[in-house]
């Protein structure tokens, strides 16, 4: 049984093999190159920020860097910093809403965007989808501890469902656009809610359900000057910054009733 | 104006925070009351994470409640005796209301008890006030006088051991009680970012017995230690105070103060907490509707 079940394999493999030699023989086609770029690789949270606007681009080359001259279906993912998370859920007990049921996660992307040049269910298999994780449904989010699948299931899409809404998930099928058959486009909105960190742009190049060619950039997303400071001194000079904060409040108000007083 | 907020990690529109601070500001400065109960609720509603809502609320009802102390100070309506008790009591309550909040973070029912807290407290005074004032108006109108309400303590608070002379509120209690009473408007500080003023205010007339002169000012004097308090706190504990958000809430709160103190002089008494009572009994409401209708969200996430 075994060995029948290792000779299945072999074959399948020497058939894959030469099947794969046989299409290079014929179309000349090999694994193409992709050189991503990304418009910004340092995105600096100051006073006043909104979000930002990323433009993730790049080529698809031959091996040699020649122009690939060939449709490939790109895809593009932009994901932040993982974060361990408790996800909770509530229940109607008693007439009221309260959190009654709750998951841990110990790799939720704080953010997760996905462009495609077309829908990805017509580019690959759920197999490949799930292994790449192309796409918001495939995120492996890696629950801590046993629940059983449906429960999973349902805290997995509550928790794509509810960041969805916030504009942390993205998913954007047909963004991506490609000219000439070599550049490549997509462009990301981060809120301005986003966490600080490193980001990673991953592009993938899909030809006939199979991914060919993957290449990574990164982005770092950091809090600057003024905010930096802030952030900094609430964590590490607790007592301090609390001081300032309750003094300030003080000075303000007594001023105000000075200030009114003259009016 | 888009202002971005450090602790909170979003931008927000800078001039709807200073305009939210103005409303509350308003609100403290025409009733007494520090206006936390309606800045928590809507800056959660505006998409700030409720911690630093709380946490940030509390100093900015310090900055409202500044002028208006100093205002009754002036004319020497503090009763700085049972206002030290009621401040001593407030510090030890916001030292419970953190590890209570610690407690119920882990429990994940933080953001329960907090809703019930306010439907409860605030279903409660609302009611209460806008049934004192709704009757004195009628009776206003009708021109028939209202039986003279006897100023007199709880039958509890006669009943505590020890008793001390207030002389400025004219009573002769047992420190338990205003210390109990201080230990509850903290922890209520500390778990819902607000100042208690309008809980304060009741408890010191109806359960105290305090004299109608020096219970605002002394209310304000408890707000203004327990909400610096509460404060350093959240600023040790939580690590959640926005010091950006404080400053923009504070601009419109103080001079919302300002302008709340000059109106009320000319609005008769009554009208003015029917207006309250309508204003808490709304936030009330929408806050029973979340709780017993349907939530905003049926999942949350917390960091682990």
């Amino acid at each position: 049984m075994s060995a029948f079940a290792t000779g299945g394999v072999l074959r399948w493999m020497l058939e894959g093999l030469l099947g794969g030699l046989a299409l290079m023989l014929l179309t000349g086609a090999r694994d193409p190159i992709l050189v991503p770029e990304i418009s910004q690789h340092q995105i600096e949270v100051r006073q006043g920020f909104t979000g930002a606007d990323l433009l993730l681009f790049g080529a698809i080359l031959t091996p040699e860097g020649a122009r690939a001259a060939q449709d490939y279906d790109i895809v593009v993912v932009l994901e932040g910093p993982l974060k361990s998370i408790v996800l909770r859920e509530k229940k109607k007990v008693a007439g009221m809403w309260i959190n009654a049921d709750s998951t841990e996660f110990r790799s939720a992307p704080s953010f997760f965007a996905i462009a495609s040049s077309r829908p990805i269910d017509k580019m690959v298999d759920d197999k490949t989808a799930a292994i790449y994780e192309l796409g918001l449904k495939w995120l492996q989010l890696s629950p801590i501890g046993v629940i059983d699948p449906k429960a999973q299931t349902r805290f997995s899409s509550g928790l794509v469902d509810l960041m969805h809404r916030q504009g942390m998930y993205q998913q954007n099928d047909g963004a991506v656009t490609i000219s000439g058959q070599v550049l490549y486009q997509a462009r990301f909105e981060l809120p301005s809610s986003v966490q600080t960190g490193r980001y990673t742009a991953e592009t993938f190049a899909i030809h006939d359900g199979k991914v060919v060619a993957s290449a990574m950039t990164r982005v770092d997303v950091t809090k600057q000057g003024f905010e930096r400071f802030v952030a900094l001194a609430a964590q590490t000079r607790s007592l301090l910054y609390g001081l300032f904060a309750v003094v300030m409040s003080v000075a303000m108000g007594w001023l105000a009733g000075r200030l009114f007083a003259l009016v | 104006m888009d202002v971005y907020l450090p602790i909170a990690n979003l931008s927000v529109n800078g001039l709807v925070i200073v305009g939210l601070g103005a409303l509350t500001g308003l609100l403290s400065g025409m009733f007494g009351v520090g206006g936390g109960f309606l800045t928590t609720p809507l800056l959660i509603f505006y998409g700030v994470p409720p911690t630093v809502a709380a946490a940030s609320a509390a100093s900015q009802v310090t900055g409202a409640s500044v002028s208006g102390a100093f205002a009754h100070a002036r004319r020497n309506g503090i009763d700085y005796h049972i206002g030290a008790v009621l401040v001593f009591g407030g510090i030890i309550g916001t030292g419970i209301g953190a590890l209570l909040f610690r407690v119920l973070q882990s429990l994940g029912q933080i953001d329960t008890v907090i809703n019930i807290l306010y439907v409860l407290l605030l279903g409660g005074i609302g009611g209460l006030m806008a049934h004192e004032s709704i009757t004195t108006l009628k009776a206003q109108r009708s021109g028939a006088p209202l039986p003279a309400r006897k100023r007199r303590h709880h039958p509890l608070v006669a009943s505590l051991p020890l008793r001390w002379r207030f002389y400025r509120s004219g009573l002769y209690i047992s420190p338990l009680a205003p210390l109990l009473l201080g230990i509850f408007t903290g922890v209520l500080t500390m778990l819902m970012g607000i100042g208690g003023g309008f809980i304060l205010v009741p408890a010191m007339l109806y359960i105290l017995g305090m004299g109608v002169n020096v219970v605002v000012g002394t209310s304000l004097f408890q707000i203004l230690f327990v909400t610096m308090a509460t404060t350093m706190m959240h600023a040790l504990t939580t690590k959640a105070v926005d010091i950006v958000l404080a400053v923009l809430l504070l601009i419109g709160s103080v001079s919302g103060a300002q302008v709340g103190a000059k109106f009320a002089q000319k609005v008769k008494p009554e009208q003015l907490r029917l207006i309250l009572a309508v204003v808490v009994l709304l936030v009330a409401m929408r806050m029973a509707l979340g709780l017993g209708y349907r939530p905003d969200e049926i999942y949350t996430v917390v960091p682990l």
